[in-house]
């Protein structure tokens, strides 16, 4: 239950003036809180401090299971990953569900779950297929019926959407139309958002749990930062849809993202639990060599530092650049993420998604700048880190590595085609 | 315009209903009730409806006709222009004026992100194919791929630029307008781009795997028109009033005949079965696929006698257009049916009134949609021999690496592979 109203994104006045044509659900915002912008602000707030003591003790229980979680290993990262997709799901869907409409409709809910279940195989069985047929490379008969289910992967799953659709099209009744079109629509849109941002995860989590860490904890120290920096300097409101956010809060999280960015990166890069990447589905130790990515540069600090200071050099991963463009997109434009999910709040009066989380609310209120990061690391990741570090070596151990004999000749075979015709149109 | 509403799935005298506020595209709703004399055989204008109806459909069927002839580059062009058709109506589809006024450049994200969907879909179809069309010009084929290494990046700023820019002109009593027409937006974009970034893969792997299916629904939507017609009497389905059980068997039956011998009539042609690998328009000429050969099987006894031939060429796509056909019979009616909900959920009776006889271009997509995005899957699945893990490193290094990097990759792995053998002789 949602006890302490005054730590979300518009607080209640004591007062209520009533409204007769609304319908009152606790979880509805009064609309006269727009208006009052000037009364808003963290800094102005009497009983800030016992919120702040609420939401602090929620937060250090979540990032200790996620510590937790990150030590035991990627497999058990991606499980915890399917779970808050599920919760996510759920709190999405009662969302706008109306309890009169849905008694008339008795199948209608498990239709939801049904298209779940679907992206579900569809979004895994796609990012997990190579590193499945990896680990059962040993067994025979498994490695057969593993290949076959790959291979008819895509069938499968199209056939259990059309089945979905159908079913959908012969439960339609009469006066429910509309209602039951608007569902659909949002089924969809919930299962496209929270699974296309799994679908960017997991696979960063597969290439080093460093592209899932650092992004995850830059969002994090980027939303703390701007509760402390609001909560002691804030007095410039910043957008009117997030009456609490403020100018002040913005830049100050924004510097610290950024400086935090390059540190962490230092840190968490010279981990090799961190660093690795993953190639099937064990999850014992891991060993490898890092890559250049990883491996420390000097640089010599002779001519800008006074010559007490005590370090001549500073060593530097290469990464730590990266860091800074994500430290960077995670303070200017991750935000938007918590703009969006605020609008949406607002749009459709809801105070929260949920309430599952005491003093932050449901967990897609906590994942919401999350989903936006995570895409932009994946995508970041495959643009700009794995062009630099592949090299013809890496492509050439891959290739002896994953495929059989014979798949090594068909693949040289096709290569030498391509390549043929690229000479051909080029002479 | 259209004059004769007969030949839809409502036909009317209209009766004026105070309270709902009239549009030149609203059922009354005393139409939905009665059922009974909505069969087009009991329909005293159907002759006329027919008319205007056949009239339309030999034009749409001369273009397209000209249009294949002209090659895969033409084709592709013309499913992007009914795209933009598809994704005008609909966008102007839940639209309301009043609203619109006051959010001035509303209209305007929603072609940002068509351009966006349009970016991200044909950069990754015709990657390979640009590429390939233009390693003539050094410049040009440096600047392709580049573009192509970072496409991925360029459409995901396009599209966060798309996601500020609506967070940031919600304006105060619109969110819930703005937000429903943000996500319409969305749903829109992903049915027409999905679908034709499945018909435009279709099509470069040889036009038989966009003509065929396209026939095939066309085929099954006019049998069904025709049997019904004549012979309709037991309605189908409540939302389309109009569909009978006997116009749906015939065409069934009908679709999976024809099926089975345009399969071998298209498969002898060439130009439709060969894959196009780069974005020339000239003539094609490869060695056919073994499913295009044709392989001679015995004549069966009972046809033996009327027929002098001992043989029939049995061409192996034959076996799977059968399959191709069943689907079309079967499930592909359903994007018909979930159209005409929408419709009914929506009060609304056509998507547009671009054709004449038939309604909008969403109308007739809707079960052509269904087909392709099967047929693109059913062709990966079934009909072409797939390595997962050599195509997934060949992406790569057609990608990542150089045209003198990936020479050098192709000269070390057959020393290698030169090596390995001579040790296992």
């Amino acid at each position: 239950m949602q006890k302490d109203t005054t730590t979300t994104t518009s607080s209640t006045p004591p007062t209520n003036t009533g409204r007769i044509k609304h319908r009152k659900r606790s979880n509805e915002v009064i609309p006269e809180d727009g208006k009052a912008n000037g009364g808003k602000l963290l800094v102005n707030d009497k009983s800030k401090y016992k919120s702040m003591l609420i939401r602090a003790y929620s937060s250090i229980w979540m990032i200790g299971s996620f510590v937790l979680i990150i030590y035991m290993g990627h497999l058990y990262i991606t499980a915890m990953i399917v779970v808050i997709q599920i919760f996510m799901a759920r709190e999405l869907f009662n969302l706008l569900r109306r309890a009169h409409e849905d008694k008339q409709l008795p199948g209608f809910r498990l239709l939801n779950w049904h298209f779940f279940f679907t992206a579900m195989l569809f979004v895994y069985g796609r990012i997990l297929s190579q590193r499945l047929v990896n680990t059962v490379n040993s067994d025979k008969v498994l490695y057969r019926l593993v290949s076959n289910l790959i291979k008819y992967h895509t069938v499968v799953c199209y056939s259990l959407y059309i089945t979905g659709f159908i079913w959908f099209i012969l439960t339609l009744k009469k006066k429910m139309y509309k209602y039951q079109f608007g569902q659909y629509a949002w089924t969809h849109m919930i299962l496209i958002v929270v699974f296309g941002q799994s679908s960017f995860t997991v696979p960063s989590i597969f290439e080093g749990i460093f592209w899932f860490l650092l992004p995850a904890t830059l969002i994090v120290i980027n939303d703390i930062a701007a509760y402390f920096f609001g909560f002691f300097f804030g007095r410039t409101p910043l957008i009117k849809l997030s009456p609490k956010k403020t100018w002040e809060g913005f830049i100050g999280a924004s510097v610290t993202t950024i400086i935090s960015a390059f540190m962490l990166a230092n840190i968490m890069g010279r981990s090799q639990w961190l660093t690795c990447p993953r190639k099937d589905l064990s999850t014992g130790w891991l060993d490898c060599d890092p890559g250049l990515l990883f491996k420390p540069e000097s640089y010599s600090l002779l001519g800008w530092t006074p010559h007490r200071f005590p370090w001549k050099e500073i060593s530097i991963l290469p990464v730590q650049w990266h860091a800074l463009c994500l430290g960077l997109f995670a303070s200017i434009i991750a935000p938007f993420g918590g703009f969006f999910a605020s609008g949406f709040k607002r749009a459709f009066k809801i105070k929260d998604f949920g309430d599952s989380i005491p003093g932050h609310g449901g967990l897609t209120d906590r994942m919401d700048c999350q989903m936006v990061m995570a895409v932009f690391a994946y995508i970041y990741h495959q643009s700009f880190v794995v062009p630099q570090s592949l090299s013809v070596e890496m492509i050439l151990d891959q290739i002896l590595m994953n495929l059989s004999f014979d798949e090594q000749e068909a693949l040289y075979r096709r290569l030498g085609e391509m390549l043929q015709q690229g000479i051909q149109r080029m002479t | 315009m259209r004059d004769s509403s007969a030949d839809n799935s409502c036909s009317s005298p209209r009766t004026p209903n105070l309270r709902q506020r009239r549009r030149s595209n609203e059922i009354p709703p005393e139409i939905l009730k009665s059922n009974g004399t909505i069969l087009l055989v009991n329909d005293k204008f159907k002759y006329k409806s027919m008319w205007i109806r056949a009239y339309s459909s030999l034009w749409m069927l001369a273009f397209v006709s000209l249009i294949i002839y002209m090659g895969h580059l033409y084709i592709w062009a013309m499913i992007v222009v009914i795209q933009i058709f598809m994704a005008s109506e609909l966008f102007n589809l839940l639209r309301r004026a009043n609203q619109d006024k006051r959010l001035p450049k509303f209209k305007l994200l929603n072609w940002h992100f068509f351009f966006t969907a349009m970016l991200y879909v044909y950069g990754r179809i015709l990657s390979q194919h640009l590429v390939n069309t233009v390693t003539s010009e050094k410049i040009f084929y440096r600047l392709v791929s580049n573009l192509i290494k970072y496409q991925m990046v360029i459409c995901y700023f396009l599209y966060i630029a798309g996601f500020v820019w609506f967070i940031l002109s919600l304006k105060k009593r619109y969110y819930k307008y703005q937000f429903g027409q943000y996500a319409w937006t969305h749903m829109i974009l992903i049915v027409v781009f999905t679908q034709s970034a499945f018909t435009v893969a279709n099509i470069f792997q040889g036009i038989f795997w966009f003509l065929f299916p396209a026939l095939l629904i066309a085929m099954n939507d006019v049998a069904a028109y025709f049997f019904g017609f004549f012979f309709g009497k037991t309605p189908l389905i409540k939302l389309s009033p109009k569909k009978t059980w006997e116009g749906f068997i015939g065409a069934s039956v009908a679709t999976m005949i024809a099926a089975f011998t345009f399969a071998n009539f298209l498969g002898r042609f060439q130009w439709l079965t060969c894959p196009r690998k780069d974005l020339s328009t000239g003539w094609l000429e490869c060695d056919p696929d073994p499913i295009f050969k044709p392989e001679y099987i015995p004549m069966p006894e009972f046809i033996s006698h009327w027929i002098p031939e001992k043989e029939i060429a049995v061409l192996p796509v034959q076996w799977h257009a059968l399959w191709l056909g069943l689907f079309a019979s079967i499930i592909a009616p359903f994007g018909g049916f979930f159209a005409s909900g929408f419709k009914r959920a929506f009060k609304i009776k056509d998507f547009g009134d671009s054709i004449p006889g038939h309604g909008g271009f969403t109308d007739r997509m809707d079960c052509q949609m269904v087909m392709a995005v099967f047929v693109y899957i059913y062709h990966q699945s079934f009909v072409v021999q797939h390595d997962y893990s050599i195509d997934v490193l060949l992406d790569q290094i057609m990608r990542d690496l150089g045209f003198e990097e990936q020479l050098a990759l192709y000269t070390k792995l057959g020393q290698i592979l030169q090596e390995r053998q001579l040790m296992h002789i």
